[in-house]
């Protein structure tokens, strides 16, 4: 009889997670989300319990949850594909983010780190100023901003095109991002330039260089170079930070294995799956990144390591 | 474009904003930096320690860590916490843990494994011959640690440490995931209550700047002065 008050309980809490997902609402109570699935177990894994993970509580008994890794090739909800493929649209949504948004945080990146290594005041001045203020407001702060404020100020017709766009969410987050990491790329960017003896640029000045022929053909070769590895790991920033875009209802892969717990219930396959194929992306990246520093390597040329 | 900004929807809200908003931003701050930095520092000792188990698990943990988005470890620590709580007490079903409880516990162990990097660096920076010394005038591990190389490294590492609780301050705003009243959450909560996002959303952009902005000149300054005495 308590059973079924209990499974009643939660046909209600459901319902409710039927709703749209593209506003996040508070999530329901955590025990009635939690609660073991009667009826969901078709192929359950052997030691269904979460000894492995926690350790048994006394003797054998369980914490009550039940495991069910089978859940990712279930249909979802939506009829569209199974859970394992809602998650890895949801991990071509997080690449695609990632790479339009580090293009942005790239290119803004250099422009903003060059201008602060220029002699001209103004540039430096600039430089700072861009990045102070791309730096000291929080990420999720600026994604609301592109996405929610600035429409509203472009004049008239635009702000209601924009807002009207399809792809609005995954563009607010592309701009909200590229530029949130642009800030460190250029920080980045003018401490290779830096780092470089005071001698390279006077020598280019010497053989009658201008200064754009300076840092294209001697200063920046060797600043990507020495700053590469930080590079990687700005890389990998902008991956984790795609995350936070599921609050304006970019659908990435955290956003997926959210929803995925709310239809399914199996809170930890989901959010463990999520997981797993961050620290797979992330492995597959430096490793890359690796190998493609070692190819555009300058033979004979040790600065920086 | 400002000609109708409704300013007095700020003005209407402040208190809200900061007494329950700004507050529980500051709590969590202060609690996660505390007891990240503590954690932090005893999983450094782990690593740099000479047990192949005990520096292996110290890698893992904070390579995980470090290699997750935050907004993820919220959602699974949120969802995660029940079943530990049951697990510790002993209880017959996942015990109660409300979000902002929750919270904090993600952001202790979160942030534990990027201060525990930073005290590595500042471990790493007080010259091996300090701890030979301490340890060839009878001092033990834990006396050479406490004594010698602990307070050395804190001061080496202190602009770090501030610099990462500024990263740790603007990271709180992702409680927003959970519809936890931090300071964002309270600017958004007005923003959708009364239809004023755009005046919201750049105040609360516009105290965040200012914090942090005033914050990070005062690392810059600390920065200069610790670097003359070295």
């Amino acid at each position: 009889m308590r059973v079924a008050r209990v499974r009643r309980v939660r046909g209600r809490q459901r319902v409710k997670h039927w709703l749209p997902l593209t506003r996040l609402e508070r999530p329901s109570v955590v025990r009635s989300t939690l609660s073991p699935q009667a009826g969901r177990g078709k192929k359950q894994w052997p030691g269904h319990c979460m000894g492995f993970w926690l350790g048994t509580a006394r003797g054998g008994e369980c914490v009550n949850y039940n495991w069910n890794w089978g859940i990712f090739w279930d249909q979802t909800p939506d009829a569209t594909g199974t859970y394992f493929g809602s998650l890895m649209s949801g991990l071509q949504v997080t690449i695609l983010l990632a790479l339009c948004a580090w293009f942005i945080a790239f290119v803004m990146g250099s422009l903003i780190g060059i201008m602060r290594t220029l002699p001209a005041r103004w540039a430096v001045f600039v430089g700072n100023a861009y990045i102070e203020m791309f730096r000291n407001i929080p990420l999720l702060v600026q994604l609301f901003i592109w996405f929610f404020v600035v429409p509203e100020l472009l004049p008239g017709d635009l702000g209601i095109w924009i807002k009207q766009l399809r792809n609005g969410p995954f563009i607010a987050a592309m701009l909200g991002l590229g530029f949130y990491m642009s800030s460190r790329v250029a920080a980045q960017i003018t401490a290779g330039i830096n780092a470089l003896p005071k001698g390279q640029r006077m020598a280019g000045t010497a053989i009658g260089l201008t200064t754009w022929q300076t840092y294209r053909y001697i200063l920046l070769p060797l600043a990507y170079r020495i700053i590469f590895p930080p590079l990687t790991s700005e890389f990998l920033n902008t991956i984790k930070n795609t995350a936070p875009a599921l609050t304006i209802g970019v659908l990435e892969l955290t956003a997926r294995a959210r929803s995925m717990q709310e239809f399914s219930f199996q809170v930890f396959e989901a959010f463990s799956a999520a997981a797993a194929i961050y620290l797979v992306l992330s492995a597959v990246v430096t490793i890359g990144m690796r190998i493609l520093e070692k190819r555009l390597a300058i033979p004979g040329f040790n600065e920086g390591k | 474009m400002f000609s109708n900004f409704d300013y007095d929807v700020i003005w209407r809200s402040l208190p809200y904003l900061f007494q329950q908003g700004m507050a529980f931003t500051l709590t969590l701050t202060a609690i996660a930096t505390v007891f990240g930095l503590i954690l932090g520092t005893l999983i450094a000792m782990m690593r740099l320690s000479s047990s192949a188990v005990l520096s292996g698990f110290a890698v893992s943990y904070v390579n995980l860590m470090r290699s997750l988005p935050l907004v993820l470890v919220i959602f699974l620590f949120y969802f995660l916490m029940p079943y530990v709580g049951q697990w510790i007490i002993r209880s017959d079903q996942p015990v109660q843990v409300g979000a902002y409880a929750s919270t904090i516990v993600t952001f202790t162990l979160f942030e534990a494994a990027y201060f525990s990097e930073i005290m590595r660096a500042g471990i790493q920076s007080v010259p091996r011959g300090q701890v030979m010394a301490g340890y060839a005038i009878g001092l033990n591990y834990r006396e050479v640690m406490r004594h010698v190389v602990l307070p050395q490294a804190f001061r080496n590492m202190l602009p770090v440490i501030f610099t990462q609780t500024i990263v740790l301050f603007q990271d709180t705003s992702l409680v927003y995931v959970l519809s936890i009243t931090d300071f964002l959450g309270a600017a958004s909560k007005v923003a959708q209550r009364d239809g004023r996002l755009t005046e919201m959303y750049l105040f609360a952009a516009l105290v965040y700047f200012l914090i942090c902005f005033t914050a990070s000149f005062f690392v810059k300054r600390l920065q200069k002065r610790i670097s003359i005495i070295r």
